[in-house]
Order: C-alpha cells, then sequence, then structure tokens
C-alpha cells in the first residue's frame, strides 16, 4: 500500500449528511465557582464534507478546548456537537471508542506517543483496535511513515526521535486509518521551513483526495493554505473571510 | 481486537517496564517464598519434636523418690524392694508390664591405661526394655546374672569410646568400677542427645545384685523404671502406680507424696502444648508476610497502572475500548502474579532444602496453595481495579494525569 492509497481511501459522504460537523452553543467550563474558567463560551460551528479549515487565535484562547470535544476526548459543559449528523452525547463508551478509531485522525499538540515504544508499533496502534491484520498492519504503518519521510526510523523509541520526528509520528499515526476526519493541533509547531512545507502538502494532497481537516495553527502560512479560517478569542468564534 | 493481540500488548508492557515489572515480581516472590519457608520451618521443627518424644521410649514411666513439702509434717519413705513387688502384682496394676528397682551411683571407671566418670545403673534385665535401652555389641544381662549377683557390666557408647577408644568393641575386657572389677559383656547402641531424663551414652549397666553388693548396699533404691502395657495403657498404669504407693506410702494428699512419677506421655503433653503455640507463632508469621507482601503488590500494582494513565488516555484516544484496556492490565497482572508466584514457590522450596541443625523443613502443601492464591489474588485485583477506573476516565482526563 502506497501513500496514494490512504489518501484515497475512507472519503466520500457516509450516510449522506452535508455536515461532517455541526457544533451549536457549544460551552466547556473547567473547575467551578470562583476559580472556574469558561474555555469556550456558546460556539456555534459547522464545517461541510471535505472542508479544509484552520484554526488561529492567541494561546489560551480555547482552540485545543474545541479540537478535544471534536474529537470526542472530552465532552461540553452544554451544548449539541453532532458528528456526521449524529449527536455524539448520546453514544456509549464504546461507541464512541469506534467512532474516534474509525472516522477521527487525531494529531495531538504534545504528540502523545507511547513511551519505550517503536515508531512503528505507536503508528500500528489504531490499527490493532480496528482489528486489522498483523501483516496488513505492518504495511500500512510502513506506508503512513514512508509519508511522513521517516522511511528507515519505525524502529526508533520517541525518546530516540526529534521533536519534529516525533510530530511526524504523531501525524503517521492520525492518517494510518485513513480517516474523513483529520483533526490536528499544531501539526506544524515543531517543524522546520521545509517539513513544514511537507507536511502542508501533505494535507493539501488529502484535502484533494476529499478529507475534512481541522487544524490549529499559529502560522499564517499554515492557515493561507486551508479553505477557511475561524479565530477563537477568549473562548468565542468568529469567522474571517472566506475565500 | 483479539485475544492474541490483548496478551502481545500485556507482554510488551511489561518487557517495556522490564525494571518495574521485576520489582513487582520479587514483591510477590519473597511473600510467596517467606510463607512457604516458615510454615515449612514450623512443620518440620514438630515433625522432628514428635519424633524425639517417640525415641524417648513412649511406654516408659519412672518412678523417682522425692522430698515431701514442710506442711506434710514427715520426711517421706523411701522407694523400696517392697514398693517393686506391689508394683509388679498384676492384679493391684494390671497395666503395668515390667516394674525394674534401679540402684544408681555417679563412680569413677578405670580400665587401667584410662578412666573416666559415669552413672553405675543396677537394675534387672526388664530395665532394657523398660527404659528404651538398646544393645550395642555383646549382650544384656540376665535374670540368672541377677540372682548369682555377677559383676558384669555394660558400657555407654561415651564410656566405651572413652575407655577403650571411638568405636572400639571392649567386650572381653575388665573395667574397675571404684576399684571392683566388672566384666564387659556388651555395649549400649549410641542414643543420641536428649534421650530420656539423663544420658545412657554416659552410663554403664550392670545387674542390681552386683551393684548392691560391691558398691551401694543392700539399701534403698534410686528409682523405679515401670513399662506399661501400651502407649494407650499409659496413663492408666500411672494411676494404678499412685494409687499402689499412695497407699503403702501412707499419703492422702496428692500434694504430699514422697515421690514422683514421670514419664513420655507427660513430656508429650507438655510439648504438644508448646508446639501448638509454636505452630500458631509461625503461622501469625506467615500471615503477617503475606499481608505485608500483599500491601507490597497492592502498592506496586497501583503505582503501575497510575504511572501509565496517560498511556490509557492515548490508547483510549486512538479507539481502544474499555475492555481492551481492562483486558491488557488484567493479563499483565495474571502474567506477574502467576510467574511470581511460581517462582516463589520455587525459591521457597529450595530455601527447604538447606538442612537447619538436626531437622529438615516440611513444606506444607496447603501452605503453597494459600500463598499462591492470596498473592495472585491480590496481584489481580489491584492490577485491575486502577484500570478499570482509568478505563472509564474520558481520554482528556486521562491524558491530562501526570
Ligand atoms: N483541564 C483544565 N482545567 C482548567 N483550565 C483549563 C484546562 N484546560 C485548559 N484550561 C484553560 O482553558 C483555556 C483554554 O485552553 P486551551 O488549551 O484550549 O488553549 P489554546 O487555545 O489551545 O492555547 P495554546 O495556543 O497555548 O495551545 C485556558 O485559559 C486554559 O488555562
Ligand atoms: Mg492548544
Amino acid at each position: 500500500m502506497t501513500g496514494r492509497d490512504a489518501e484515497r481511501s475512507g472519503a466520500g459522504p457516509i450516510n449522506g449528511v452535508e455536515h461532517v460537523l455541526d457544533v451549536r452553543k457549544l460551552s466547556k467550563v473547567y473547575g467551578a465557582g470562583e476559580t472556574a474558567v469558561h474555555a469556550l463560551r456558546d460556539v456555534d460551528l459547522t464545517v461541510r464534507r471535505g472542508e479544509y479549515v484552520a484554526v488561529i487565535g492567541q494561546s489560551g484562547s480555547g482552540k485545543s478546548t474545541l479540537l478535544n470535544m471534536l474529537g470526542c476526548l472530552d465532552a461540553p459543559t452544554s451544548g449539541r456537537y453532532l458528528l456526521e449528523g449524529l449527536d455524539v452525547a448520546y453514544l456509549d463508551e464504546r461507541q464512541q471508542a469506534v467512532l474516534r478509531n474509525r472516522q477521527i485522525g487525531f494529531v495531538f499538540q504534545a504528540f502523545n506517543l507511547i513511551p519505550r515504544t517503536t515508531a512503528l508499533a505507536n503508528v500500528e496502534l489504531p490499527l490493532v483496535y480496528a482489528g486489522v491484520g498483523r501483516r496488513v498492519r505492518r504495511d500500512r504503518a510502513m506506508a503512513a511513515l514512508a509519508l511522513v519521510g521517516l522511511q528507515g526510523r519505525e524502529d526508533h523509541r520517541p525518546n530516540q526521535l526529534s521533536g519534529g520526528q516525533q510530530q511526524r509520528v504523531a501525524v503517521a499515526r492520525a492518517l494510518v486509518t485513513g480517516p474523513a476526519l483529520l483533526l490536528a493541533d499544531e501539526p506544524t509547531g515543531n517543524l522546520d521551513s521545509r517539513s513544514t512545507a511537507d507536511a502542508l502538502a501533505l494535507f493539501d494532497r488529502l484535502h484533494a483526495s476529499g478529507r475534512t481537516i481541522v487544524l490549529i495553527t499559529h502560522d499564517d502560512e499554515v492557515a493561507a493554505r486551508a479553505e477557511r479560517v475561524v479565530v477563537v478569542s477568549d473562548g468565542r468564534l468568529s469567522e474571517t473571510a472566506r475565500r | 481486537m483479539s485475544v492474541v493481540e490483548i496478551v502481545r500488548f500485556a507482554v510488551r508492557g511489561l518487557v517495556a517496564n522490564r525494571l518495574r515489572s521485576l520489582l513487582t515480581m520479587l514483591g510477590i516472590i519473597i511473600g510467596i517464598a517467606a510463607v512457604i519457608l516458615l510454615t515449612a520451618l514450623g512443620n518440620g521443627a514438630s515433625q522432628y519434636i514428635q519424633g524425639q518424644i517417640a525415641g524417648l521410649g513412649a511406654n516408659s514411666i519412672t518412678i523417682l523418690p522425692r522430698q515431701p513439702p514442710e506442711s506434710a509434717g514427715t520426711s517421706g519413705r523411701p522407694l523400696t524392694t517392697g514398693d517393686v513387688r506391689a508394683l509388679a502384682d498384676p492384679q493391684g496394676a494390671p497395666d503395668v508390664a515390667s516394674v525394674s528397682p534401679v540402684a544408681q551411683l555417679s563412680a569413677s571407671v578405670d580400665a587401667g591405661r584410662s578412666r573416666t566418670d559415669a552413672t553405675v545403673v543396677g537394675s534387672t534385665p526388664t530395665y532394657f526394655p523398660g527404659a528404651n535401652v538398646q544393645i550395642g555389641t555383646g549382650r544384656a544381662y540376665t535374670d540368672a546374672d541377677v540372682e548369682a549377683g555377677r559383676k558384669v557390666i555394660l558400657l555407654g557408647r561415651t564410656v566405651a569410646d572413652d575407655l577403650f577408644g571411638v568405636g572400639s568393641d571392649p567386650v572381653g575386657r575388665d573395667v574397675l568400677v571404684r576399684g571392683v572389677p566388672f566384666d564387659v559383656i556388651g555395649t549400649l547402641a549410641p542414643a543420641g542427645q536428649g534421650q530420656g531424663l539423663s544420658n545412657p551414652d554416659e552410663n554403664v549397666l550392670a545387674p542390681i545384685t552386683a551393684v548392691q553388693g560391691s558398691l551401694t548396699g543392700f539399701g534403698d533404691l534410686s528409682q523405679i523404671v515401670v513399662q506399661a502395657r501400651s502407649t494407650e495403657a499409659q496413663a492408666a498404669a500411672e494411676s494404678e502406680i499412685n494409687s499402689i504407693l499412695d497407699r503403702r506410702h501412707g499419703i492422702e494428699e496428692p500434694d504430699n507424696r514422697d515421690y514422683q512419677v514421670l514419664s513420655a506421655r507427660q513430656l508429650a503433653d507438655v510439648l504438644d502444648d508448646t508446639l501448638g503455640a509454636f505452630t500458631l507463632l509461625l503461622a501469625a508469621i506467615a500471615a503477617i508476610s503475606l499481608v505485608v507482601g500483599g500491601i507490597g503488590i497492592t502498592n506496586i500494582m497501583l503505582v503501575s497502572v497510575t504511572e501509565r494513565t496517560r498511556e490509557i488516555g492515548i490508547r483510549k484516544a486512538l479507539g481502544a475500548p474499555p475492555s481492551a484496556i481492562l483486558g491488557q492490565f488484567l493479563v499483565e497482572s495474571i502474567i506477574l502474579s502467576v510467574v511470581g508466584g511460581m517462582l516463589g514457590v520455587a525459591v521457597g522450596y529450595a530455601g527447604t532444602l538447606v538442612p537447619l541443625g538436626d531437622f529438615r523443613p516440611v513444606v506444607l502443601p496447603s501452605a503453597v496453595v494459600a500463598a499462591v492464591a492470596v498473592s495472585a489474588a491480590i496481584g489481580i485485583f489491584f492490577g485491575a481495579y486502577p484500570a478499570r477506573r482509568a478505563a472509564r476516565l474520558r481520554p482528556i482526563e486521562a491524558l491530562r494525569r501526570e
């Protein structure tokens, strides 16, 4: 399996819903009482299938909080979140796990690779939980690593990789299942200009193959590649002009 | 997500955290080995002591003269041949098999080149079975020897060694007991230490008539050795002895007795009580080490899972269902507990192979089963419980735990 195949599979409407993401009056409050932090306040956001959205905003404005919610990693304090038209709040633990595994590829701001485990095993992990057989799993993980330019590094452990390389392993892990929705929290934050360009080219290809991408960035150049840019400031969302 | 994959994750997790896995296992190994070893020690000691008691001659009863207390108002009567005859009467004492009068003194024994001190025991042939004394070489003296007052003698092993050299057979030689010549007709089998009231290895045995005729004079007896018909009959024999002697010595209060009855049974009773307490003590120590080992296992399992909450968060974020996470940690705990348990049994068993003085520890199978079961249960519970809690967290919460 090649990188091109990985880009092609898993695209296209799943059950004919136009909006992949549909967020309504979403709020998130951390803590309670005096120390409560309103990380998100009544956020509305819809993302169409195949859209490429960049989220920008100052540090601490609530970008990661929003993305975690979109990735079903956290639950909102109030509001509704429909993924593929499905209200996530009504899914049980198992169903959410399946959703995260099959539909979403998530790149964390802090990489979150499993320590003391090789790059290859890290990238294979989502495929194991998807029930993919050993050989296929290995081939696809190798292809995903090749896609991010890490061939020859598959046996390295996270502590043997540079920050940028770890980030690329994280990207490979998010792509390996061929998810329809890619959520990335500053995926180019630790990359040099060349690697950034490579990563952006990769995102462009994924976008071209019909995947929905939401990524957080501080980099104007990265934001410029997206179709649409939303700005988060102090927990509120505003749209910049569509291209 | 198959069982094979879960097992593979578990093994990979254990190998990735080699040191911690080893330490966890060490806790289990020590806990189990300690329990097995301690109970084996207690068991071995108890079997050893029971063996020693059996060696005392379980049917043997010794009667010694005793100074009655002041309150009795009398100095008491000595043990006499009259007492021996009364005790030997099958009507009055049906449970008594034999009665042996004993005239005893300490004397120097001289073999020309060398001399030593020994206890001279003058008695009748029934003394040999009565006091559970075995012949080593030569023969025992006979009733004919007693009747004729022949000066024949059997030497205890230590005495024979001292006089004629280690392992020698002095049958046919002569010795002087306090200057009186005796023919050596035999030696006693080595008894080892701790047999009965005196050490037979340091005794010399001769017919009572010869001892009284040439050494002590025909006076009172030093003791009377009685053999009961059987081990079961011993208690009955003791009470028959008491009633006969009480009558003959004019004793109304048991506290005022001018004699004392000693038996292996009494010793066994005392030792049984002591052993019971000893076994209980060891069981308590074993239980404590099991609890301590259990706390150790609990601790390290909790730390191990808590430390990996972040990993659990990552796995959840990538789509691991709660069952897969719980399964992985459960299998890890089971592997640790089972492997640690088997190693613990092996170490504990190896420890019991080291002989300690005279006795060998004897492994109790029930202790093995209990130790393995308890530590496995603790290991699995405290491995699985925090994993279950972590598996229920939202991924982002698990990821935020440090
Ligand atoms: N677990 C938490 N408990 C309490 N407050 C939190 C928690 N997580 C985030 N916050 C707060 O919520 C706000 C939004 O945080 P968030 O991580 O979404 O910011 P961000 O936009 O991603 O910033 P950055 O660009 O620095 O990553 C911040 O003020 C932060 O302090
Ligand atoms: Mg952030």
